[in-house]
């Protein structure tokens, strides 16, 4: 395979894998696992811009996306659960 | 209107979406061809103007600069507006419907040794990688913002190894307040001091360096991202720590919160 041909393969998987996350975000009914889900799919969204070639957006997403969003989310939903 | 014309209406709209949609697509340039003229008129012009070779960076602190100034200023309104909605107001009492993680009778899990080895060996290359990204923006496909927050991560690691104390006392709030305006006002006063050379706002007037993508080129390019990476891990850590409170303090039962006030609880157990 050439690279273009190589490219194109890794940027069509990346984009099913990324529907396919978006869709288990939504579906996704537990909020803690969902946030654990969207931690993932932050993942998924930072390989696609990297397989799109933006490797500064990919940093961007990597941090924010998967780290930062999730850990804010978790945080809050600890603050706002009544104890059992 | 009954429901059946309401159908119908609903149906001819959807169609004449469709319709539109799909002609829309056939003028749509092929997938991955940029047809404008700004991209390649940057590509051509970006290391002689600028000696950056992080060619995102220089579009995003110096083409576009103003743009990232307005961006910065989001993420430091979210963190002020943030200190502000969760502060204590004076004679506020945490009654009966106080959160779980805040509950006294709450049990703290303790940290397992082997989150502790990790973590704690993960900051150190956390806080470089974060560094060194938001120092190289004119090198690299990186910047202030990425760097800052993956040096906040690595305050959080510290956190997540158990040790709150020493993550409060590496995160004291007046420091973290004063890192945050220096980072946003830093930016903003750059590019006014531009303008009191008469020259245009956010103007790189600094030295370029001799080399492309040297560590000391590019002007204002790694300067502003430099602020901008101190005041996105400033930001970030008053948000989360805002979050954090005391949640593990009450395990240990050790001193009090230092600086007072904000969000935070003053309350100290006797663990």
């Amino acid at each position: 395979m050439t690279p273009n041909a190589v490219m194109d393969v890794l940027q069509v998987t990346v984009l099913v894998l990324v529907a396919a996350g978006a869709t288990l975000v939504v579906r996704t009914r537990d909020r803690v696992r969902l946030v654990l889900v969207l931690s993932v799919y932050g993942m998924l969204l930072s390989i696609l811009f990297f397989a799109f070639q933006a490797p500064d957006v990919t940093l961007s997403e990597l941090a924010v996306g998967a780290i930062a969003l999730p850990l804010i989310l978790l945080l809050t939903i600890a603050k706002v659960r009544k104890p059992e | 209107m009954t429901p059946r014309q309401r159908l119908w209406l609903f149906a001819a709209g959807l169609a004449g979406l469709i319709a539109c949609y799909l002609w829309a697509f056939t003028g749509l340039p092929g997938f991955g061809h940029y047809p404008g003229p700004y991209g390649p008129a940057i590509l051509k012009h970006v290391i002689a103007q600028t000696n950056a070779t992080g060619v995102v960076s220089a579009v995003n602190f110096e083409y576009r600069g103003f743009d990232t100034v307005g961006e910065e200023f989001i993420l430091f309104t979210a963190a002020a507006g943030m200190s502000v909605v969760l502060r204590r107001l004076r004679g506020e009492r945490e009654g009966q419907g106080s959160p779980a993680d805040d509950a006294a009778s709450r049990p703290v899990p303790a940290t397992s040794s082997a989150i502790r080895v990790v973590t704690l060996l993960l900051v150190g290359p956390t806080a470089i990688i974060g560094w060194w990204l938001a120092t190289h923006a004119q090198a690299n496909p990186s910047g202030g913002f990425q760097g800052g927050v993956i040096l906040a991560t690595a305050l959080f690691l510290v956190y997540l190894s158990g040790e709150f104390i020493v993550f409060r006392r590496l995160s004291p709030v007046a420091l973290l307040d004063a890192a945050e305006a220096v980072g946003a006002g830093g930016f903003a006063a750059v590019g006014v001091t531009a303008v009191a050379l008469s020259l245009p706002y956010l103007y790189n007037y600094l030295p370029l360096g001799t080399i492309p993508g040297a560590v000391s080129s590019s002007g204002t390019i790694a300067l502003v991202s430099f602020l901008v990476g101190i005041e996105v891990a400033a930001a970030f850590v008053l948000i989360i720590g805002e979050l954090l409170g005391q949640t593990l303090l009450r395990g240990g039962g050790r001193g009090g919160r230092q600086g007072g006030g904000r969000g935070g609880r003053q309350r100290v157990r006797s663990g």
